[in-house]
């Protein structure tokens, strides 16, 4: 099953990085074989994170200002970034239709406004929103599935693989899942790191998948560190900060370490992985300042909806808001836009 | 010697005392045109946020009981009485007038909030009404809080005239955003002091100083702006502010008579209810 394909030497913040061994595991590279030892040496390699200078740098590049032109192409771009999501037990067929056709037209009073990323729900309401989105023009936007327990994830593997079959035989092409954060803190990253292996082999090449780390459960910036690079080293195509059940959600120093994860990885491996950050940003202002810490982190690359996604949903109103204010001259309210 | 220790006049924001956003202040001078403090010159950003907050806090201060908004503006006389020095301070230095007089114009203002704080729950008894039909209802009509406003009071009064045109704002249901007097705008940093500890809740009036030809286009053309009082604005800005404001519909007035109880229906809309009856 695994196939040795080369040993690398590279750098990793100036430090140098032990040689490592590639495998390519069906078709994804891992840097781990999966055994305690490997997921251990691999982990331990990892510089740790300088809590300080991370909150510093996140609120330096939160001061930046973006005006005019440039918050006009800011806004667009974060719109094609949502990850329109509904999240709740008391979602229903009609509330997951509205939302679709929301994601298609976010302002139909203007039909310059890019559609949305994707749509985010339970994996009960797949079916629903594909089938809507493939009858009002929405082929191309694909709907995300959250799985393996989710919020929680305390389930057995069993379930977990049967939650992530349903989202994919119902039409899901992204898969958000939840990683075992009790397994991880507790220090059985063997756990945490077989069930993603398994789930992004239930994936394949039918889905994307994304990790959620929990990173509100998981305390400290170095257990982020970690947990991105395992997450990464099991085949996730994307990396995502929290469930949005908890708070703190996606805190800029949280995101911060975790582009520059994917930056190293990228460093390392030739590869790109995603990243996305959810909960908590509700704001044009709280987007604006993601994608400046997106470009200036992990670089121009991510600045697209294949590598970078926001979990939201207040925040489409406000970039709609903002909007409107670009395109009139005047501060719009939110009886103009759509309640959801 | 002591160093004196001089207030720093700011605004009232969501129940906050911000600086403006912009950083900026403006000279305020008294009769005799010495200078008296610098306070906030407030941005359209300030205004923008003023909005926001008073959208914010409108759910919860229209839907309370008329009677715990007629105490809340009682308690607001109280915590002005208490106060009273210093606005006589101020009304005398700024509109030039004796302190027996600025006295006088203290004691009205709280007079009239005590008085539409009775108006609270009267209201829509007086101004609703049981309708006459010919068909199988109970119909009636009661007058309900049109939404948030903007407030320009009128220039020329230091306090009374910003007390009357507030009071009856918030005495429908509605949240405010006020644009105090350009020239004497130290009694509204004053007020919002009484405000800020009189139960009324954050966001339900507030208060920026500043340029009011600067600010009252933007308030004309906000779209979650439902109503103007306009008695403060020049014929110019009135006449912008009616042309911006036909883009959402808003009610927007010019009053010239004080303490009546047009002043809160100028702001409130009727809700007329057809109910089935003898089914």
């Amino acid at each position: 099953m695994l196939t040795k394909i080369g040993t690398f030497t590279r750098t990793m913040h100036g430090n140098p990085f032990s040689p490592l061994t590639f495998f390519r595991y069906n078709s994804y590279v891992q840097l781990v074989d999966g055994t305690d030892t490997s997921i251990r040496r691999f982990l331990k390699q990892l510089p740790g994170v300088d809590q300080v200078g991370a909150e510093s740098r996140a609120a330096m590049l939160a001061t930046r200002s973006i005006k005019t032109t440039s918050k006009k192409w800011a806004i667009d771009c974060a719109i094609s970034m949502i990850d329109l999501t509904t999240l709740e037990g008391s979602d229903t067929d009609g509330k997951v239709r509205a939302l679709c056709t929301k994601a298609v037209h976010p302002d139909p009073t203007d039909p310059s406004v890019p559609s949305v990323g994707a749509i985010c729900v339970y994996n009960d309401k797949v079916a629903t929103a594909r089938k809507h989105l493939d009858t009002i023009g929405g082929k191309s936007i694909p709907v995300a599935a959250v799985s393996t327990a989710f919020p929680s994830g305390r389930a057995s593997l069993e379930v977990k693989k049967q939650d992530t079959l349903d989202a994919l035989n119902n039409g899901a092409t992204e898969i958000d899942m939840v990683i075992d954060r009790g397994a991880f803190l507790s220090g059985d990253l063997v756990k945490v790191f077989t069930e993603i292996v398994y789930i992004k082999e239930l994936c394949a090449d039918r889905a994307h998948l994304k990790v959620i780390l929990e990173t509100g459960e998981l305390v400290t910036l170095d257990n982020v560190r970690r947990a991105s690079h395992l997450a990464m080293a099991a085949g996730a195509d994307f990396i995502k900060t929290s469930t949005g059940k908890i708070s703190p959600a996606a805190t800029a120093p949280v995101v911060l370490v975790m582009l520059e994860a994917v930056r190293d990885w990228y460093a390392m491996t030739g590869i790109r992985i995603g990243v996305k950050p959810a909960g908590g940003i509700r704001t044009t202002k709280d987007a604006i300042k993601q994608l400046v810490l997106v470009r200036e982190t992990a670089g121009e690359e991510w600045l697209t909806p294949k590598l970078f996604r926001i979990g939201a949903s207040a925040l489409l109103n406000d970039l709609l808001m903002q909007r409107m204010k670009l395109r009139n001259g005047n501060y719009a309210g939110p009886n103009y836009v759509t309640l959801d | 010697m002591r160093i004196d220790i001089r207030k720093t006049y700011k605004l009232y924001i969501g129940g906050a005392f911000p600086r403006s956003e912009s950083g900026r202040t403006y000279e305020v001078r008294d009769a005799k045109s010495k200078f008296i403090a610098n306070p906030a010159q407030a941005s359209r950003k300030d205004l923008r946020d003023a909005v926001t907050a008073a959208r914010s806090a409108f759910g919860g201060w229209s839907s309370a009981t008329a009677f715990n908004r007629s105490q809340i503006l009682y308690r607001i006389a109280e915590m002005m009485e208490a106060r009273s020095e210093e606005f006589v301070e101020e009304i005398a230095l700024l509109e030039g007038i004796s302190r027996v007089a600025a006295k006088k114009q203290v004691d009205q203002a709280i007079d009239a909030w005590v008085w539409y704080s009775g108006w609270c729950d009267k209201i829509s008894t007086v101004a609703g009404s049981t309708n006459p039909i010919s068909g199988p209802f109970y119909n009636f009509t009661v007058p309900e809080s049109v939404g948030v406003v903007g407030v320009f009071p009128a220039q020329k009064s230091a306090l009374l005239g910003l007390v009357q045109a507030i009071a009856p704002v918030i005495a429908g249901g509605n949240t405010a955003v006020v644009v105090a007097s350009q020239k004497f705008p130290l009694c509204a940093v004053t007020l919002s002091e009484a405000l800020a500890t009189s139960d009324l809740p954050g966001g339900v009036v507030n208060i920026l100083t500043g340029i009011t030809s600067e600010l009252a286009p933007w308030m004309g053309a906000h779209m979650d702006v439902d109503a103007i009082d306009a008695t403060g604005l020049s014929k110019e800005l009135d006449k912008e502010v009616r042309v911006s404001g036909a883009d959402n519909l808003k009610r927007i007035h010019k009053f010239s008579s004080s303490d009546t109880p047009q002043r809160m229906l100028a702001f409130m809309e009727y809700k007329t209810v057809w109910h089935p009856i003898g089914i």
